[in-house]
């Protein structure tokens, strides 16, 4: 595991380059700073100074190696590589509000974004007239739309709402691509169509009762036939397309959890206020969800013995005999995180993923080392 | 000085009514749900077998009702089983409950904190540690983030 601070602010969001060498980060402003990797250190190549207000998505296509932000100044841009430097285009998007997330497409032919003017922007470019145009799903989205996935098939889109639903959506856009084959998740996809909605009152009966929390993020298999999010009501939730009416809930004894990524088609990694991140299980048979463990190793703090006196002087000054407490912090991350993404292996076979959060920090994780400190860690 | 003598009546109307972008929550409908089995939960507690009388009381939550009087009532009857409790057998109380049940005592227990009265906090603040334990900070969470509650 490799720790790198990058600033003493929160990240807002982070996209990695094709090959891992240089990670785009937004430092909390308007602006985007791209890191190359130098050996062991970190070195800033690029400033991106275009939006008006806070940049809150970034993606970075791997093959065609353009970036597209979008901010608060509801304004996106699609930044291409011209001889050294990067060249902004504007997108409308016809929104009144903050945008919220941004992600290319599997074929990298159009990108969403999702904004707070309760729709979702799906922008392809139009060859003829040399422009970004874009087209809203709007219905039946009611809120704030706060992460977005796509499916491999190019047409399917998972978002997670501040309504408290998770819905797939199709983004079929017939001037960029063909028709889809069927999937699990239905057959017939028009543009905005909605082929799934998670329950906030249908789904498995709970005496807790329907509302769950925002639905802080969502992740598509590398199938695409699992969707998985995580709700402000400390819930991670797993469903299959094709099997309407289950959806596995796990309610964690966690804070709640801001990000999620599937690293095998069974395990699900997921991060969030408690700094660390955590594994779970999906046991399709069973169709259950279950805890795997916490993913963080804790340094092992030397404990010494305590001389009578500094027993006294820790009582008189904390009014608690010990040196340390409960609330240091010892997982690796000092605050929240806020994102994460898969490095290498994709989401079927990853073996290396990274996190930022808001103590300004990038976390690299390596999934093999992982197994082995952590015990009774199975990664399936 | 200079009165104002138009009217400001338009001072008191609710403009968030208006909005058509108002969110409302779904209705579902909630008007079967009594609470709890009073005359059950009573005998129970008489007969002293105090953990099955914690089980029926967390039976048909009164969640989805409007009915303000129905969740009182269901409240009260929910903090008598609690008070009958020793402290020594709180713990194991708990344990008997599934995840389902810890989340459902969460929300009853914040709910008597909103109205305290001769002992409940006391009584209800021991209960909070032990449902903490079992069902750990994610509870609290659910119940500050639910939508319907008891």
């Amino acid at each position: 595991m490799a720790y790198h601070s990058f600033l003493l602010e929160p990240i807002s969001c982070h996209a990695w380059n094709k090959d891992r060498t240089q990670i785009a980060l937004c430092p909390n402003n308007h602006e985007v700073h791209i890191y190359k990797k130098d050996g062991t250190k970190w070195s800033k190549i690029h400033e991106l100074k275009e939006h008006n207000g806070q940049v809150t998505g970034i993606d970075w296509a791997p093959d065609s190696n353009r970036i597209v932000t979008c901010g608060a100044d509801r304004n996106a841009y699609v930044w291409t590589l011209k001889e050294g430097a990067w060249k902004p285009t504007l997108v409308i998007l016809r929104i009144n509000r903050a945008a919220r997330c941004v992600k290319w497409s599997p074929r990298e032919n159009k990108f969403a974004v999702g904004s707070g003017s309760r729709l979702i922007s799906i922008c392809y470019f139009e060859q003829e007239n040399d422009w970004w145009v874009c087209k809203h799903i709007k219905k039946p989205i009611r809120s704030t739309i706060l992460s977005l996935d796509w499916h491999p098939n190019n047409v399917l889109l998972a978002a997670g709402s501040c309504d408290f639903k998770c819905r797939v959506f199709s983004a079929y856009i017939k001037e960029v691509e063909e028709k889809p084959g069927p999937t699990p998740w239905g057959s017939k996809m028009p543009f905005g169509e909605m082929l799934f909605e998670s329950g906030g009152s249908g789904a498995a009966s709970q005496t807790s009762g329907g509302g769950g929390g925002w639905v802080h993020s969502v992740c598509f298999s590398h199938s695409g036939n699992r969707l998985a999010w995580t709700c402000h009501d400390s819930t991670v939730s797993v469903a299959e397309g094709g099997k309407t009416g289950t959806v596995n809930s796990l309610s964690s004894e966690t804070l709640p959890l801001l990000c999620v990524t599937f690293i095998t088609e069974n395990s699900i990694v997921a991060a969030g206020h408690d700094c660390y991140p955590v594994l779970f299980v999906y046991d399709s048979a069973k169709g259950s969800l279950a805890f795997g463990g916490k993913l963080d190793v804790p340094k092992q703090a030397a404990q010494k013995g305590i001389s009578a006196r500094e027993r006294f002087q820790n009582l008189d000054r904390r009014a608690s005999e010990t040196q340390s407490t409960d609330k240091d912090l010892t997982s690796l991350h000092k605050n929240s995180i806020s994102q994460i993404s898969v490095l290498e292996g994709g989401r079927n076979q990853c073996t290396k993923f990274c996190t930022t959060g808001m103590d300004g920090g990038m976390g690299l994780w390596d999934v093999k080392t992982l197994e082995s400190a952590v015990k009774n860690l199975k990664i399936v | 000085m200079s009165k104002n003598t138009v009217s400001a009546r338009f001072r008191r109307v609710d403009v968030d009514e208006y909005d058509e972008n108002k969110f409302v929550d779904e209705e579902d409908g909630g008007e079967n749900q009594l609470g709890p089995d009073e005359a059950e939960v009573d005998s129970l507690i008489r007969q002293g077998n105090l953990v099955e009388a914690l089980h029926a009381v967390l039976k048909n939550p009164p969640i989805n009702t409007k009915n303000q009087n129905v969740k009182e009532r269901a409240e009260g009857l929910v903090l008598k089983v609690l008070s009958a409790f020793k402290s020594s057998d709180i713990e194991k109380a708990v344990q008997s409950l599934d995840k389902n049940g810890v989340d459902l005592l969460m929300k009853y227990i914040y709910k008597g904190f909103e109205r305290p009265s001769e002992n409940s906090s006391a009584v209800l603040l021991q209960w909070h540690e032990k449902a903490l334990a079992a069902g750990g900070v994610g509870s609290i969470v659910r119940v500050l983030t639910a939508r319907k509650t008891v």
